[in-house]
């Protein structure tokens, strides 16, 4: 109940700055920095929960991307149309690959998701409808009533996605898939012969992540106004996901929330007062620090302090 | 004679070359405390690990409880009623005692976790490990991790125990302790398959024994009769 007054709150105080008089340029920070909480909150639900380690989240979201920007450019689609085909992409993405990939353990798993990556890029790249390696200029349509501007309409519609992928997340990980998924993270010998499904539980987790990595790159297209293949597969995003978890902590939902909120805001605040070149230094030297100092990342340092504090 | 709970025939499992396992073919009955033995790399836990399903048979039959279960992957057959332990421990070691036992309750049995904690807080004390119930599986000492295997084993409900070299590596009062453990649960109508090579618990546990080397049955008897057997003496001292 805490927990969805909580999200309540949140998505009526974006909805409040939505309509408020604040800079622009909020918005489209704060934009990209609700991407990462639902890239990250994908991520870690098989990265995290079940172990997996996925190294193509790019592959996800960039799917996510065209299949909006096809039903863009064919029919005109909706925003709301264009993020239910990027989940529906992402979705069918994450089963294809899930069922090629996750017979597949530790390294060689990881391997093969980043292969997913080239092969979409390449895909993208020889397919002219999209713009193939140009890219498309794409014309965003009138703003909807309440908003002034679309950077606005994407923000609140972002928040949004991220209250679904976090709820999402927060009831895999009390359900009985969540208690599965640790198991099969542990041991998966042991989880199979203690009656846990593990192939199939892999693949829901590995859907629902596509799912929401799609969802999540689907309204990029109209955020840039334009689409090419090199920047929306780009390896940050798929670097992006899975630093956040680890900086947060992965064995709870919060953790990829606080991981992207810490490294998306940094790395927004690098790129205006740095360099955009060094924002992804940054990820490296944070991931470095947290993997070596805190592998339990800032809950973990939370849940070690209030230990202490508590003696 | 009692109700065939487990019949293999004429298994066998290649690794690339290597024939791990060659035509074993053995009958365990429902009740029955059942030891296997045998050198090391003789193929016994490659043989539990194909009736568990953690790997198939690439001939022969297995049958439990007169459904043939070759084919079948191992969570399906754990909730047929085959449980094991594992050899090396594999508890799932970021969840409590306690949670551990909720897998298979949730998975195999398909408790509800108020009554699954109940049963696991039960099968805990009988193997003296309630106080241990919310400590961290990986802070364990190795004999609690034994129990715990057991414990988990337990959990399922299962027909068939296959325990796994429960006792390697105790001292000789822990020994004592898992194998009155052991005692217990065939008391209470749960198959047990012996795989140990502690000798002295093998032979005062089993009612039948079976010998395996290098992948072939070498013989099957009675305890006294097995440490009388050449072939037996053969196999393990290599005369």
């Amino acid at each position: 109940m805490k927990f969805w007054i909580s999200c309540l709150v949140v998505a009526l105080a974006a909805g409040g700055l939505a309509i408020s008089g604040i800079n622009e340029y909020f918005f489209f920070a704060a934009f990209v920095v609700l991407t990462y909480i639902v890239l990250a909150t994908a991520w870690n639900i098989l990265g995290g929960y079940a172990g997996y380690v996925n190294f193509g989240t790019s592959a996800f979201f960039g799917a996510g991307a065209y299949a909006a920007v096809v039903l863009f450019q064919a029919l005109g689609a909706p925003l709301a149309v264009q993020i239910a085909a990027g989940a529906l992409t992402g979705a069918a993405l994450g089963f294809g690959v899930g069922v090629m990939t996750l017979r597949l353990r530790g390294i060689f798993f990881a391997i093969a998701t980043v292969a997913v990556v080239f092969i979409m890029e390449t895909l993208m790249i020889n397919w002219r409808y999209v713009g193939g390696a140009t890219g498309l200029q794409l014309q965003r349509p009138e703003v909807m009533a309440p908003f002034t501007t679309y950077a606005r309409m994407l923000f609140v519609v972002m928040t949004l996605m991220a209250i679904t992928a976090v709820g999402i997340a927060r009831y895999i990980q009390t359900s009985w898939l969540g208690r599965g998924l640790r198991a099969v993270r542990d041991s998966e010998e042991a989880a199979e012969a203690n009656g846990v499904p593990t192939l199939r539980l892999k693949l829901i987790a590995c859907v629902v992540s596509g799912a929401l990595m799609g969802a999540a790159g689907a309204p990029m297209p109209m955020y840039l106004s334009f689409i090419e293949p090199a920047s929306t597969f780009s390896l940050n995003y798929a670097i992006g996901a899975l630093a956040a978890p680890m900086i947060g902590g992965t064995i709870h939902w919060l953790g990829p929330v606080i991981g992207a909120i810490v490294l998306a805001s940094l790395q927004q605040i690098v790129t205006v007062t740095i360099s955009g070149e060094i924002n992804v230094l940054v990820v490296g030297v944070l991931l470095v620090l947290f993997v070596i100092l805190a592998p339990d990342g800032i809950l973990g340092l939370f849940r070690k302090w209030l230990k202490s504090s508590s003696r | 004679m009692a109700e065939k709970l487990l019949q293999v025939s004429n298994v066998s499992k290649h690794f690339g070359g290597f024939a791990a396992l060659t035509e074993v073919s053995l009958e365990i009955a429902e009740g029955e405390r059942f030891g296997l033995i045998g050198p090391n790399g003789s193929g016994k836990t490659t043989l539990i690990n194909c009736i568990s399903g953690l790997l198939r048979n690439e001939s022969g039959k297995i049958v439990f409880n007169r459904k043939e279960i070759g084919g079948l992957p191992a969570y399906q057959r754990s909730r047929l009623g085959i449980a094991r332990s594992f050899q090396v421990p594999r508890p799932f070691h970021t969840m409590s005692v306690l949670e551990n036992l909720l897998v298979p309750s949730a998975y195999v049995v398909h408790l509800r976790d108020s009554e699954g904690e109940t049963r696991a807080m039960e099968i805990l004390k009988g193997m003296g490990l309630a106080d241990k119930a919310q400590a961290l599986a990986s802070q364990l000492s190795q004999v609690e991790l034994r129990k715990l295997e057991l414990a988990r084993a337990m959990a399922a409900k299962p027909r068939l125990l296959i325990s796994d070299e429960a006792m390697a590596g105790l001292a000789g009062n822990e020994v004592d302790e898992v194998l009155k453990i052991l005692f217990d649960l065939n008391a209470q109508g749960i198959t047990i398959i012996m795989i140990e090579h502690i000798m002295q618990a093998v032979m005062r546990f089993s009612q039948r024994v079976v010998c395996l080397d290098a992948g072939k049955i070498i013989c099957e008897g009675t305890p006294a009769s097995i440490v009388k057997n050449a072939d037996v003496q053969k196999a393990y001292l290599g005369a």
